[in-house]
């Protein structure tokens, strides 16, 4: 318990410190917001008025507080662009952006979980052999151009599911999961690879220790040794990789966003950076900060379940 | 007395390099019931590659034995692997030299006890093994078992952890324990203790003990007879008291005189 409140005391500093920084960031970046909003033609007088109005003449630190305050309670301010609140611009591709993250990260789990333990298992085998390759060069392919395969194979050869016939979760949850599956599973891939790559070998280093050794000699079968014995062990490590890897993904879907046409995170974000529509861009940014950092908060406490001797002094 | 193990030409050969290398060379060895053998030897004279081949621990493909190991009118060398795990943790127990990482380090005491139970008598009650567990953590001397069985090896010491391992051997009540160099790792006084639990251990429950060493001493305590390896070969074997009040072999003599002082009236259950 003790260990777990530590952990989320560090988990609410570093999100202080990132919110930090990402404000000071966007404090320091060439550009006036309100010339922004208002167009060049606008007189100085009209400028310095607006500027007062929007507190950007106020301290550094008072500026950051209300800024912070603001966006603890859902409040990003408003979009120069659109002249709305960012909250509601981003509020329904948040969750298309994280459903396909998340997918991501499960299927990495479903698949590269038993495929580590087959190669580990059957070391040096026809199946681990095959494995291994392909391994070499899914990881070498970038997600967006896996999604273009995809697309091709699944979408235009086997007709599985229509390139750019997303359909909302608003709409209809099941043929948003079935659409969102693909773009998904181009994510997952390269992590796919990596995955099975450092399970195989986590399991075969951890099968060479002595306490398995001491499990054979009580009677276990391989599968015994295997499963109640190695896999937790050999497991430590892929979970914190995991863990990366989830927030990895998570930004990582925002590129496959584009290439099966899907209105999540991608397209707001793009236009936001090239309009320095600074609001929207630093809740996004925000947004990714929080997730890899509740994501490491979270593998820190499984941690904690799987490995006992983490957090004893 | 009754035989309960007869090892005869025990031969082990490694085939990692060009040429095949002779680990163990014609090692024979009959044990009785409620017997201490004690197999001394340097390191590499193949007294671990005999105790681990009886335990039927050695199964790498780099490796090939041969001869006969008869338990309960089975070959453990030919017999099928299920035949073998029947034996393993049941009837042949193994503790090791390495305490500190002969445990699974994720699993708690208690759970690792009990695991020959799980495996050889499923039908034994989850409460019953439990209790079974705590009273043989109590016997090889952990006075607080109750929390031991809820802690995590990372919570023990070195000899703690080998008591452990050694509970953990005799939960099944084994015919024969093998013990390969249980005390190595640890601290004299600990070792003492240790050495004691095992005389224990035989008396009360008329375990037979293979008992693995490089410490003369500590097998003139404990061993009724002896067996002498140097490089995969038996150089002498006999009554403890016999082979070191008058050692034959030249490499026993060695033995003998490499250690600062032995005590030969040794307090051994010399029978």
């Amino acid at each position: 318990m003790k260990y777990t409140l530590k952990k989320f005391v560090s988990m609410i500093v570093t999100l202080v410190v990132v919110s930090l920084c990402v404000f000071l960031a966007f404090n320091v970046l060439p550009g006036d917001p309100a010339v922004r909003m208002l167009g060049l033609e606008a007189s100085p007088e009209l400028i310095a008025q607006t500027r007062e109005q929007m507190g950007l003449n106020d301290p550094f630190l008072v500026r950051y507080f209300r800024w912070f305050i603001a966006f603890v309670q859902g409040d990003f301010g408003t979009s120069y662009s659109y002249s709305v609140p960012v909250a509601g611009l981003v509020a329904n591709k948040i969750p298309i952006t994280l459903t396909m993250g998340l997918m991501a990260f499960v299927i990495t789990v479903l698949i590269s979980i038993p495929l580590g333990i087959v190669t580990a298992k059957y070391e040096n085998g026809i199946l681990d052999r095959i494995i291994n390759v392909s391994n070499q060069i899914v990881m070498a392919i970038p997600p967006f151009f896996s999604g273009i395969l995809i697309t091709f194979v699944f979408g235009l050869i086997l007709r599985i599911f229509t390139p750019g016939g997303f359909v909302s979760y608003t709409e209809d949850m099941g043929r948003f999961v079935r659409y969102l599956f693909f773009p998904s599973l181009a994510v997952a891939l390269p992590k796919i690879s990596m995955t099975v790559k450092m399970l195989r070998g986590s399991l075969i280093d951890e099968a060479a220790k002595d306490y398995t050794r001491t499990a054979y000699s009580r009677g276990n079968n391989t599968n015994g040794v295997l499963y109640r014995h190695v896999l937790k062990n050999a497991m430590i490590p892929v979970i914190t990789f995991l863990g990366m890897a989830l927030a990895d993904m998570v930004a990582g879907s925002i590129v496959i966003e584009q290439v099966f046409s899907i209105p999540g995170i991608s397209r707001i974000l793009l236009t936001s950076i090239s309009n320095r529509d600074y609001p929207v861009v630093e809740a996004i940014i925000m947004g990714i900060a929080v997730i890899v950092i509740v994501v490491n908060f979270l593998v820190d406490v499984i941690y904690r379940i799987v490995d006992p001797r983490i957090g004893i002094e | 007395m009754e035989i309960i193990l007869d090892v005869t030409d025990l031969h082990i050969e490694f085939h990692d390099h060009e040429t095949p290398e002779v680990a163990v060379h014609d090692f024979d060895l009959m044990l009785g019931k409620g017997e201490i053998v004690g197999i001394v030897g340097e390191s590499g004279s193949g007294k671990s590659m005999s105790a681990l081949a009886i335990a039927g621990l050695l199964n790498r493909k780099t490796l090939t034995k041969s001869g006969r190991i008869m338990f309960d009118k089975h070959d453990l060398l030919t017999c099928d692997r299920k035949t073998l795990r029947s034996y393993q943790g049941d009837e042949i127990s193994i503790i090791f030299q390495e305490p500190m990482t002969s445990l699974n380090p994720v699993k708690r005491i208690g759970w690792q006890v009990e695991e020959s139970l799980r495996i050889h008598h499923p039908d034994i009650d989850k409460k019953i093994r439990k209790m079974k567990a705590i009273k043989m953590l109590k016997d090889v001397g952990l006075e607080n078992a109750a929390d031991v069985y809820n802690m995590y090896p990372h919570e023990l010491s070195g000899g703690m952890r080998q008591r452990v391992m050694i509970a953990a051997a005799m939960i099944g009540e084994p015919k024969i324990l093998i013990a390969d160099e249980p005390t190595t790792a640890l601290d004299v006084t600990v070792q003492a203790q240790i050495v004691d639990l095992l005389k224990k251990i035989n008396r009360e429950k008329g375990t037979s003990i293979i008992f693995i060493s490089h410490d003369l001493s500590l097998v003139n305590q404990l061993c009724q007879r002896v067996i002498v390896m140097q490089k995969g070969n038996i150089v002498e074997s006999g009554k403890t008291t016999d082979v070191f009040t008058r050692p034959r072999h030249t490499y026993t003599k060695k033995l003998i005189a490499a250690i600062p002082k032995i005590d030969l009236n040794g307090d051994g259950d010399m029978a």
